[in-house]
């Protein structure tokens, strides 16, 4: 094989020839030149197919050069190297670069949608929901099928050999686009005191260059400009230069999101894995400058969908940028003035004759200056003509044209008139006008504006902190994009309002000096039906007149109905074209028509890129306790409580949690066992007003509570909901230590804090989160006392000296602990508090300790059962934000004495919160003795009610009392626990059918709360 | 992401690092124990809503954990000014509720 459409004649590529790359495409060994892309490389060996369409499996080569690529996807690598769907437009060949097309089953050349050509007629929008209805029950098979056929490359399996990272980025000015407006943007701000960053997508700055290869700045040509450019921003301190960079979001307050490619350039065996392959930049900029440029937009006519026709630049850029010629017979099809622009580039090959040029210009008239052009280029050319159909297969081999007029009085339509005539190519360059890239702008939420001049959409930019310059406000010639940009610096530097140093202010208003003249003709006015607007969906112009008649009518429901604008490309190419056919069908004009939403991102973003360093360990914070390394020693299973990480049970000789959980309930129910309390919240509150705080956030009354006692408490809401619980110890007269449950410590804290500032500033009270300050060691059961006693000698243990819901103060191998005796397991119980450091040691000299007494650690879930068993309830499990302290049982804590109105205390008050009918908080024990009731299930009052009358909340197996357990709330559950007679409910769930069940009290174990004061 | 400048602090900081609370200047009635059930229903529930110029409460939770009174428009992100409670105190209602006047504070 040959590269046979390489020319050596060709001064600007952007080549090096001396460093050939191999790679192989489709299993078959190919070479290109350092600084091709992979469709330059296969473009210059005449390689043009590069898949198979999304529906009807046509021939589809390359249409552009760029980002708005929508028929070259491809996927390169594999395994943990594995790329899919990128555009082979924009991956850099790199030395043993290996890709695939991403489309054609089984393969490129043979595609089995092809070969159902004879139905592609019937297969217009919504067929696969039209056709696959019927029978119902078939869908999944249907869906089964039509998923081989659906989609392009395979989603990766294996996990992502690279890394990536994340920075973040605090600008005075950014610059997205580093074509020339944006280089000249750029050099304005040398030596000045701004931060700057110029952000641009490509392997090199320069953007459209080849567009404008004969102009000249400042006596140098485009190119050299560009490349002495490139050298001085280099070398500015201030000024910093991101290539390979997409900005592809930007958001309020110029908050942009970018990512760079640092090493999909390089060779597998060169990438550094401990380096990131991406990174994702957000950029945080008091001013951004857009230079973001125009894409090119197609022609709709019959079968512009072959291989071998482009957009009229992309052409331009093959053969100026990489030297690729993709034709000897090249027709150029054209409403407007640009495609003239470029003739000269092709002006060498036509005097070498090698090259045959026609142009077909659906227009009249052309200006003097471009007639000359012509003339001097020797191009044949049809004025007033527009294509009727290509014709190929697996390449574009003639063009079918004929005159055309506007009809008058309609919008955007058109007529055929006259003969025919066939002109014989290898490609087509096409040129259906210019958009703008307007994606960022947009992105906040502002609609672009149609110019009616330009036949696109601008963007309309009023923002105080975005300018918007160069070809994205439409500059079509290198003098007015220099312009723009200077335009965009005075007005920047302006708003900015520092110091000038270098910058000069003295540029004008500027008025444009160019425009491109186009017509407003958009699709062929044939009654061909594959005139194709979007290539990768496989939209055509008949597919929206279709969404039409079906009255879908507005542009996003056309773009839904049909996938118009969808895909990786997003309608780069082809929304505008669409959203012409529409206005065109609808006799509305377009700006009437609109555009669909434009969001991020502007192209595709690898997941790994936004995912960053938050991948698998590195996924969320987690939070230990002090006596986690024991916890895993000991065959810990964890369960997640928020981000802390707590022992769930203990599985001893491999039991399942139901045998460990029954294991550790006797254990603390008979004898001694142990439990990790370390993730309680805990709130130092100190102050002279202190207990004044705790009588106005809490029910019960504070006055009077001695030091070194412990009380326990309900925090409501305002609104008479219940927020927290927990318990409260005196350490001194105007000294408290607070307890929250686990889950709330931070919210509770909040709240309190709140309070403090915003309601009652009046009161001198200080509050200091203490969680991670103490481990907790929660020692439970009848032998707790013996086991303490022993390691803890300066503490006399017994009940007369050491009430229940006391404080003491000791040591534990001379370390300071502070005991509680409070208990939630109704059982005789301390929980002893430790200096965070020392935790894991005192843990551990109790567990020793409590050797002779079989002491066992428990975990979470053993914690639950037991607090069932007694009827304590976890806040947010057996409550939820309409559970007020009434409900859940609480009404003997609400203190009467207490002057100051409480939170929660008016709400009570309220009609609705004192009805007698209110969902309570009570016991259930199934009737069989033997379910255990699925939580979440409902309860029912007869069997086959229809209507809820309340829910289970917690419901556990008991072993102790040898049967299963329940907790829900339920409607006017207090009175129904007291009355024998009224007391049966009907549990309902999915997987539990009319269990009949007693509602009973919530305490299920020691009724008379005897153990606790042991 | 917004960025806040905190009036206790005097620096900004992300938006991550502060919490929204609730709209600005809603306090628990003085009078709580005598207070209307409406009043009640228009401390617990009712809000403004408002779309464009809002003032809000909000934390700076991840800092000094101070609260500041944040002005802003919640249409288009911008921060127009920041407050502690101390001088969110001596904007009057009036001024609160007119957006004629804001260019005044």
């Amino acid at each position: 094989m040959q590269q046979y459409n390489r020319v050596s004649n060709n001064h600007q590529e952007d080549l090096d020839r001396t460093k050939i790359i191999n790679f192989i495409w489709n299993g078959k060994l190919y070479q290109g030149y350092a600084g091709d892309t992979l469709a330059s490389a296969l473009l210059a060996y005449g390689v043009n197919l590069f898949g198979r369409s999304f529906k009807y499996g046509r021939y589809r080569g390359v249409v552009t050069a760029g980002v708005d690529e929508p028929n070259a996807l491809v996927e390169l690598e594999s395994d943990g190297f594995y790329v899919p769907n990128i555009k082979a437009t924009e991956v850099q060949l790199y030395e043993g670069l290996v890709a695939k097309a991403a489309s054609g089953r089984p393969n490129l050349n043979l595609d089995s949608r092809y070969l159902l050509k004879l139905l592609h007629k019937f297969m217009n929008s919504g067929f696969y929901y039209k056709t696959f209805k019927w029978p119902r029950s078939f869908w999944p098979k249907y869906e089964k099928l039509l998923r081989k056929f659906a989609g392009f490359a395979n989603s990766p399996v294996q996990k992502d050999s690279e890394v990536y990272d994340h920075l973040n980025l605090y600008q005075d000015v950014v610059i997205v686009g580093g074509g020339v407006t944006g280089i000249k943007a750029a050099l304005s701000f040398i030596d000045a005191n701004y931060r700057v960053v110029l952000i641009d997508d490509q392997q090199d700055l320069g953007g459209a260059w080849w567009l404008a290869s004969d102009d000249k700045i400042k006596d140098l040509s485009v190119k050299n400009w560009i490349k002495k450019s490139k050298d001085i921003l280099r070398n500015c301190s201030n000024i910093t230069v991101l290539t390979r960079t997409t900005a592809f979001a930007l958001h309020d307050n110029n908050l942009i999101k970018a990512w760079q490619s640092l090493q999909d350039h390089l060779p597998l065996k060169e990438r550094n894995n401990s380096k990131p392959r991406q990174r994702l930049y957000t950029i945080y900029a008091k001013q951004v400058i857009l230079a973001t440029g125009m894409q090119e937009r197609m022609l709709a006519f019959h079968n512009n969908d072959l291989p071998n026709i482009m957009t009229s630049s992309a052409i331009a850029r093959y053969y100026l940028q990489f030297s690729v010629q993709l034709a000897r017979k090249l027709v150029l099809v054209t409403n407007n003035d640009s495609i003239y622009e470029v003739l000269d580039i092709y002006n060498q090959e036509i005097d070498n004759s090698n090259l045959k040029l026609t142009i077909v210009d659906v227009r009249n008239q052309l200006s003097e200056e471009l007639k000359k052009k012509v003339e001097l280029n020797n191009v044949e050319l049809y004025l007033g003509y527009a294509p009727v159909e290509a014709i190929g297969k697996k390449q574009v081999k003639s063009l079918v044209i004929q005159q055309v007029c506007q009809v008058q009085g309609e919008l955007n339509t058109w007529q055929f008139y006259g003969d025919k005539k066939t002109l014989a190519c290898d490609a087509i360059g096409v040129s259906g006008g210019w958009n703008p890239v307007i994606h960022l702008g947009c992105h906040t939420g502002s609609k672009p504006r149609w110019s009616k001049s330009n036949k696109t959409f601008i963007l309309e930019n009023n923002k105080e902190n975005l300018v918007c310059a160069g070809g994205l406000d439409f500059c079509v010639s290198i003098d007015d994009c220099l312009n723009s940009a200077q335009l965009a610096v005075d007005t920047v530097v302006s708003r900015l309002g520092y110091t000038k140093s270098t910058i000069n202010l003295d540029i004008a208003n500027y008025q444009k000096q160019k425009s491109i003249n186009i017509a407003p003709f958009y699709r062929s006015p044939s009654e061909h039906d594959k005139q194709f607007i979007d290539f990768q969906n496989d939209v055509t112009a008949k597919d929206i007149a279709l969404a039409i008649t079906e009255n879908f009518t507005s542009i996003e429901h056309v773009k839904r109905y049909t996938a118009l604008g969808f895909g990786t490309d997003q309608g780069k190419l082809g929304n505008i074209l669409g959203i012409a056919v529409c206005s065109e069908l609808l006799n509305k004009p377009i700006p009437d028509i609109g555009v669909t939403t434009f969001r991020p991102a502007y192209t595709p973003v690898s997941f790994g890129c936004l995912a960053g360093e938050k991948v698998r360990d590195n996924f969320d914070l987690e939070r230990y306790t002090p006596m986690h390394k024991w916890h895993l020693e000991h065959n810990a299973e964890f369960e997640d409580v928020g981000q802390w990480k707590r022992a769930w049970y203990y599985s001893l000789d491999s039991e399942n949690i139901e045998q460990a959980v029954n294991r550790e309930c006797l254990a603390a129910r008979q004898s001694v066992a142990m439990v990790d309390a370390s993730t309680l919240g805990k709130i130092d509150i100190q102050g002279p007003d202190a207990r004044e705080f705790l009588n106005r956030l809490l029910p019960n009354s504070w006055s009077k509570i001695k030091s070194n006692t412990c009380r326990y408490y309900i925090l409501m809401n305002d609104d008479g909901m219940v927020f927290d619980d927990g318990v409260i110890a005196c350490v001194d007269q105007n000294h408290f230590h607070m307890m929250t449950t686990t889950g709330n410590a931070a919210a509770s804290f909040n709240k309190l804090e709140k309070l403090l500032q915003v309601d009652w500033p009046e009161l001198q009270v200080y509050l200091t989160s203490i969680t991670d300050h103490l481990g907790v060691t929660a020692v439970v059961g009848q032998n707790s006392r013996k086991v303490l006693q022993k390691v803890c000698s300066d503490i006399d243990f017994s009940n007369e000296n050491f009430p229940f819901m006391c404080v003491r103060h000791g040591t534990i191998l001379d370390i300071p602990v502070t005991v509680m005796r409070i208990s939630f397991s109704g059982e005789l119980a301390y929980e002893v508090n430790v200096q965070s450091n020392y935790s894991l040691a005192v843990w551990d000299a109790i567990y020793q300790a409590g050797q002779e007494f079989d002491i066992t650690p428990y975990g979470t879930e053993t914690l639950h059962v037991l607090r069932a068993e007694k009827g304590y309830p976890i806040i947010g499990q057996d409550t939820d934000g309409s559970v007020t302290g009434k409900d859940l049982g609480m009404s003997w804590m609400f203190s009467k004495k207490k002057a100051y109105s409480y939170l929660g205390k008016r709400a009570h008050e309220l009609d609705y919160l004192k009805k007698e009918e209110r969902k309570q908080y009570v016991g259930l024990v199934p009737v069989d003795k033997t379910t255990v009731l699925p939580e979440g299930a409902q309860v029912l009052f007869t069997v086959g009610d229809r209507k809820s009358k309340g829910h289970v909340t917690s419901s556990y197996y008991s072993s102790v009392l040898g049967y299963p357990i329940a907790l829900a709330l339920v409607e006017n559950g207090f009175s129904k626990s007291k009355n024998k007679n009224s007391n049966k409910v009907y549990i309902k769930s999915h997987n539990c059918n009319n269990v009949a069940a007693e509602i009973t009290s919530t305490v299920f174990y020691d009724k008379e709360g005897v153990m606790q004061h042991v | 992401m917004l960025q806040i400048y905190c009036p206790h602090c005097c620096e900004t900081r992300h938006e991550q690092d502060f919490a929204y609370i609730d709209e600005a200047f809603i306090t628990r009635p003085k009078d709580m124990a005598t207070v209307s059930d409406q009043k009640l229903a228009d401390y617990l529930y009712f809000r403004q809503n408002h779309k464009g110029d809002v003032y809000e409460q909000w934390q700076h939770v991840s800092g000094c954990r101070k609260i500041l009174v944040v002005f802003r428009n919640n249409i288009t992100n911008q921060i127009h000014k920041t407050y502690t409670l101390d001088q969110a105190s001596l904007l009057n209602n009036s001024t609160v509720d007119s957006e004629e006047t804001y260019a005044a504070i």
